[in-house]
């Protein structure tokens, strides 16, 4: 943890999603309340960032066409958007440990169906799969999240299926199987924990790909449904006013891009301080 | 060789016919029938049940899937609910302005990231790495359809120099040679900058981790050792090293690349296989969605074959290896 913090992207990744999900989570005390109120419409639309509207009221970034205060949304919004983004990631761990655990532990034909799935599922459009499964169902927050939960487990359960094959022929594993241990033991307390290092890179990259996922769909509007904020449709509200307010658009996608920057910066520091063979004396 | 390139081709076809299937599966256990809804609410159930066998749908879905593989073989792949324009003319019309697209941004993106990649791996470590780091991660964290608008935003509506929407001007049919060219480039500007840029940042951070890894290797010291240049060191024994998993990189990433595609579409009006996807999709159209999808999973497939020949090519390596 200490040597994660002293790398400096690390460092910078760590910070800048601490502030981010502190953010979300005392949401009511950093704005001024309900993220879809509207007061009146015609008086309090477009106002520009770091004005006050004619009440009095201030808005650090603005007004969108509803009157509504685009920092209030963009604060709400980080905890659908953060939330949607950390439990699609968790299904898709959660499948590609399982799947990717059994096929390298149990060879033979299970193996062999679960990888073939596995190089299947990587091969289809991903985009492709998001927009039909959106676009057939009624959209909404938990079909978003199990979509990118089901469409992101492969790259995992490769990962995984990689680690565990190899530490299967290590000796300290051949050691436990001398002893007895039960094979789901084996599997569960011996070689498991040794292969997640990979695992919790992918796990900070995925959230990142996850949050930008959704404000895709939520652009098209299959995504988080209005009036509920997320990044992505608030994205999407902004791009019918952009000439008039262009802030309504950035605020969402530089808080977006900083959150993504945040994960993969996160993952990279993590990657380098998790391999045993870049530690230097 | 031929015995590889054959299992690998199997092995693309079966991908190919599996995305169909889902597709014609997903489609076809969503909610909603097309049925009630062309015939409308007051339709008896002996309409529906005519309706039905006259469109095949009362078939098992084996059946139906299999009717549906035989006639898209033979070329007849339905008519657009939504436009009644052949499905194939529709595509037909569409699918070079995407490869135009999506193959322009390839090449160039790989071409500058891998410059990039190269400079960061010569001076790791060094100021220019980091500031060039900081650069490629953040366009590798931009979503395509914001950093599209921003584009819009700023070159379209503030500086009033290129055009946001489509892939011509009205007048493009009455421009003569040159004019008619520089339309076209104009209007291809915005959306390949987008999807350039965003590709640059992933290409850049592959080839840099690729290069490192590269000169870390015995043959690199020894290149050393002799007295070459670190321009000789670079250019003629690691980059050529280092560019056997950009090439894989660079069939791998077509999907996404082609994911990207549909969103830059849809943003600028582009008239390529993703806008007519999304809008065959937001309109139920099944015929387009079904012939879209199978289109777009064959490029796919095709590029990842593709630039598994390439890596073949460049690397004796992996040709042995499959010999």
């Amino acid at each position: 943890m200490t040597r994660l913090l002293r790398d400096r992207r690390g460092a910078f990744g760590a910070f800048v999603l601490l502030v981010v999900m502190l953010c979300a989570l005392f949401a009511p005390l950093l704005t001024n309340g309900n993220p879809a109120a509207q007061r009146d419409i015609v008086a309090t639309r477009f106002v520009p960032p770091l004005s006050s509207d004619v009440r009095g009221e201030f808005h650090a970034l603005g007004t969108d066409r509803f009157g509504r205060d685009v920092w209030t949304r963009l604060v709400y919004g980080a905890r659908v958007s953060l939330g949607v983004g950390a439990v699609a990631v968790l299904v898709s761990l959660i499948l590609g440990v399982l799947i990717g655990a059994v096929a390298g532990f149990w060879r033979g034909p299970l193996a062999v169906t679960l990888l073939g799935i596995t190089d299947f599922a990587l091969a289809v459009p991903r985009v492709v799969l998001l927009l039909l499964l959106a676009a057939l169902w009624q959209p909404s927050t938990v079909l978003v999240v199990a979509v990118l939960g089901l469409t992101g487990w492969m790259s995992v359960a490769r990962l995984v299926h990689g680690e565990v094959r190899a530490l299967a022929a290590r000796p300290f594993v051949e050691g436990a199987r001398a002893i007895g241990a039960h094979r789901l033991r084996l599997l569960g307390s011996h070689i498991l924990p040794n292969a997640l290092t990979p695992v919790i890179v992918a796990a900070a990259l995925g959230v990142g790909n996850a949050i930008t996922l959704e404000a895709g769909l939520s652009y098209f509007g299959l995504g988080v449904q209005p009036p509920t904020p997320s990044w992505g449709n608030m994205i999407a509200s902004g791009r019918d006013v952009l000439v008039n307010a262009p802030w309504v658009a950035a605020a969402p996608g530089v808080a977006l891009v900083l959150v993504v920057v945040a994960c993969t910066l996160l993952g990279d520091a993590l990657r380098d301080v998790l391999d045993p063979s870049k530690q230097l004396p | 060789m031929l015995a590889r390139l054959g299992h690998r081709l199997l092995a693309a076809v079966a991908v190919v016919l599996g995305v169909v299937a889902l597709t014609f599966v997903l489609l076809h256990s969503a909610p909603g029938d097309p049925v009630a809804l062309m015939l409308g609410p007051r339709a008896t159930p002996e309409q529906l049940a005519a309706q039905r066998q006259v469109l095949g749908l009362d078939r098992p879905l084996p059946a139906q899937f299999a009717s549906w593989i035989a006639r898209f073989a033979k070329g007849d792949w339905g008519t657009s609910i939504a436009k009644g324009r052949p499905v194939r003319v529709l595509l037909g019309a569409a699918w070079p302005a995407t490869a135009r697209l999506v193959g322009l941004s390839l090449v160039l993106s790989y071409l500058i990231g891998l410059f990039v990649g190269a400079v960061q791996a010569a001076r790791s470590r060094s100021r220019t790495d980091t500031a060039l780091s900081v650069a490629t991660v953040t366009l590798f964290a931009l979503p395509g359809y914001w950093l599209a608008l921003m584009l819009v935003l700023v070159f379209t509506y503030w500086a009033r120099v290129l055009p946001a929407f489509g892939a011509a001007g009205l007048d493009s049919d009455y421009l003569s040679g040159g004019a008619h060219l520089l339309d076209q480039v104009r209007h291809l500007a915005l959306p390949l900058a987008t999807l350039t840029l965003i590709g640059i940042g992933g290409a850049a951070r592959f080839v840099r981790g690729a290069m490192l890894e590269t000169l870390s290797q015995p043959f690199i010291t020894t290149a050393r050792a002799k007295g070459l240049t670190a321009r000789q060191v670079i250019g003629r024994h690691a980059l050529r090293n280092a560019l056997t998993p950009v090439v894989t990189l660079l069939g791998l990433s077509l999907p996404a690349l082609f994911s990207g595609a549909v969103f830059i579409e849809a943003v600028f009006a582009w008239p390529g296989v993703g806008r007519v996807l999304v809008e065959a999709v937001q309109a139920r159209d099944y015929p387009v969605v079904m012939a879209a999808t199978a289109v777009s999973a064959v490029l796919v497939v095709a590029g990842n074959l593709l630039a598994d020949i390439l890596a073949a090519w460049l690397d004796p390596r992996v040709r042995s290896a499959a010999a």
